[in-house]
């Protein structure tokens, strides 16, 4: 299962290689008129699926009751941090051409830049703590609390996207729908154990 | 037994052929050979009226070649090529992808077309294109199409001026702004199922700004009449301004006293002004707007400086002279 999962989730990345390789050597290619922002959308849209698909994992199992799924959910959340860097260094890259001066006036003057970097940010100390020994060292429940970011880090990176877009689009707001549902599964689990553990034996 | 009346029976109807035109089918497919034969003679002809096809000076079909004569208005930078003109478009009646308006503009009536003249003025009443547009006086220019989203395209539109139509369409003292709206039918537009903007898509340009020589009315672009994607069978096109200030696909015009609640004004006061003029110093809100990305050239990611009044500040300075521009974005 877990080679499956890498080869699904290197996938996209391939995809984006493929195209430009194709573009920059003269053949056809599937990314129009405006490959730059084609690739924009494209890792940017993958980085938050992929983010979604890991907090689906957890429903998942409860629903299933297939445990082994667990087993899965770390690299998929590091695939989705480093789609979301490839996102935001192709745009650092092709939008900015590395100047450091143009990301920060972005930063601070545009509300959608500011949450994608929020959630790039919050993902970078869940990246670092992916790998087992970081857990032992940790202790699995002060790991557990610090991978709670992932939940604010999801709205931002939802919020970026609906605030990206010109007008009232569906793309965020089903992205955002999707993600009401995996947190309000969450709550209401969590409530349930609450009531559950409040009431006597 | 029960029988069931068919509810589509009208619908049905509708879409039979009538009993003369199936007795005549043959006749009929031979002149339709003979028009096709027509047109592919009119395109390598650069726009001689076929002998079978559409009379001189009547509306033509989207991608029927035009004659134009070439003007001054012309800039130096190489043309975007035509099929990111006719590929790559903002028609959110069709969807909000770039490439959604070329997959389903088609399903888009513009035959027969009316334009609804409203308002102060003195012609007010329906009229055909060809009625506002002299065919035989189409002029080709080629202006820099720059979007708010700032990328740009160069674009060989063929129409006629704008103040050659509002001047047809007398406004009155009184008429201080000119508003145009786009054709709405949720049947042919898949786009218009959600609410991305407020339908159908209004615009408006002060009356000075409409009777600038600058500001032009597209029947065609490169050389053939306007492919429904870019706004068939007529749109406006304000080259000193974000392109979205230009109307596709036009069927009302309405002289006005206020400032018109123009469709992006609307959605976002905040990001987008009833003015947009293109201009480098000003951003949007979510973006810079001080360069552009160059769509439809050979390279993947060329960029340029934006200029003031998209480079027509010769022409069009004067009309906002002693306006703080910042204010009045």
């Amino acid at each position: 299962m877990k080679p499956l999962t890498l080869l699904a989730l290197i996938l996209p990345g391939a995809y984006v290689v493929l195209e430009w390789t194709l573009a920059l050597s003269g053949f056809p290619h599937d990314m129009g008129f405006n490959p730059v922002q084609w690739t924009h959308h494209f890792l940017g849209e993958t980085a938050l699926r992929i983010l979604l698909v890991s907090l689906a994992i957890t429903p998942l199992r409860d629903i299933t009751g297939w445990a082994p799924i667990i087993l899965i959910r770390r690299r998929i959340g590091l695939a989705a941090f480093f789609y979301a860097l490839a996102h935001l260094l192709a745009y650092v890259w092709l939008d900015l051409d590395w100047s450091m001066p143009k990301l920060w006036e972005d930063i601070l003057q545009r509300t959608y830049i500011t949450l994608g970097m929020g959630a790039v940010a919050g993902l970078i100390p869940l990246a670092i703590t992916s790998t087992n020994g970081m857990i032992r060292r940790m202790g699995r429940q002060a790991w557990q609390r610090l991978h709670y970011l992932v939940y604010p880090i999801a709205i931002l990176a939802v919020a970026h996207h609906f605030f990206a877009e010109k007008g009232i689009q569906m793309g965020p707001l089903i992205h955002g729908a999707i993600l009401a549902f995996l947190l309000a599964w969450r709550l209401v689990k969590f409530i349930r154990l609450r009531i559950a553990a409040a009431q006597p034996a | 037994m029960k029988f069931r009346r068919n509810p589509d029976y009208q619908d049905l109807r509708s879409e039979m052929t009538p009993e003369d035109l199936f007795w005549n089918r043959r006749k009929l497919m031979a002149a339709s050979g003979a028009i096709g034969a027509g047109l592919a003679f009119a395109g390598t002809a650069h726009g001689d009226p076929a002998p079978n096809g559409p009379k001189a000076g009547a509306q033509p079909a989207p991608g029927t070649a035009l004659k134009s004569k070439k003007t001054a208005w012309t800039i130096s930078d190489s043309l975007a090529s035509e099929e990111a003109v006719v590929g790559y478009c903002n028609f959110y009646e069709f969807g909000t992808d770039k490439s959604d308006p070329a997959r389903y503009a088609d399903k888009m009536t513009v035959s027969p077309w009316s334009i609804e003249v409203s308002g102060e003025t003195g012609a007010a009443g329906k009229y055909a294109v060809e009625d506002l547009v002299d065919y035989g006086k189409l002029e080709e220019r080629v202006y820099r199409h720059r979007c708010v989203e700032a990328w740009s395209m160069v674009v060989p539109w063929v129409g006629v001026p704008l103040s050659s139509i509002i001047s047809k369409l007398k406004p009155g003292p009184k008429a201080k702004f000119v508003q145009f709206e786009t054709y709405l039918n949720p049947s042919e537009m898949r786009g218009v199922r959600y609410p991305v903007i407020d339908w159908p898509y209004v615009e408006g340009l002060r009356i000075d700004e409409a009777m600038n020589e600058l500001a032009f009315v597209a029947v065609g672009v490169y050389g053939k009449a306007l492919p429904k994607q870019n706004g068939a069978p007529l749109r406006t096109v304000v080259p000193w301004k974000y392109g979205f200030k230009g109307t596709k696909s036009i069927v009302k015009i309405r002289f006005v006293e206020k400032m018109p609640d123009t469709a992006w004004n609307k959605a976002n006061a905040h990001e987008y002004g009833f003015y947009s003029n293109v201009n480098p110093n000003v951003d949007h809100p979510r973006w810079s707007q001080a360069s552009e990305r160059v769509i439809g050239g050979k390279k993947f990611n060329e960029r340029r400086k934006t200029e003031i009044f998209n480079g027509y500040e010769k022409q069009v300075a004067s009309l906002y002279s002693g306006m703080d521009l910042t204010k009045n974005f």
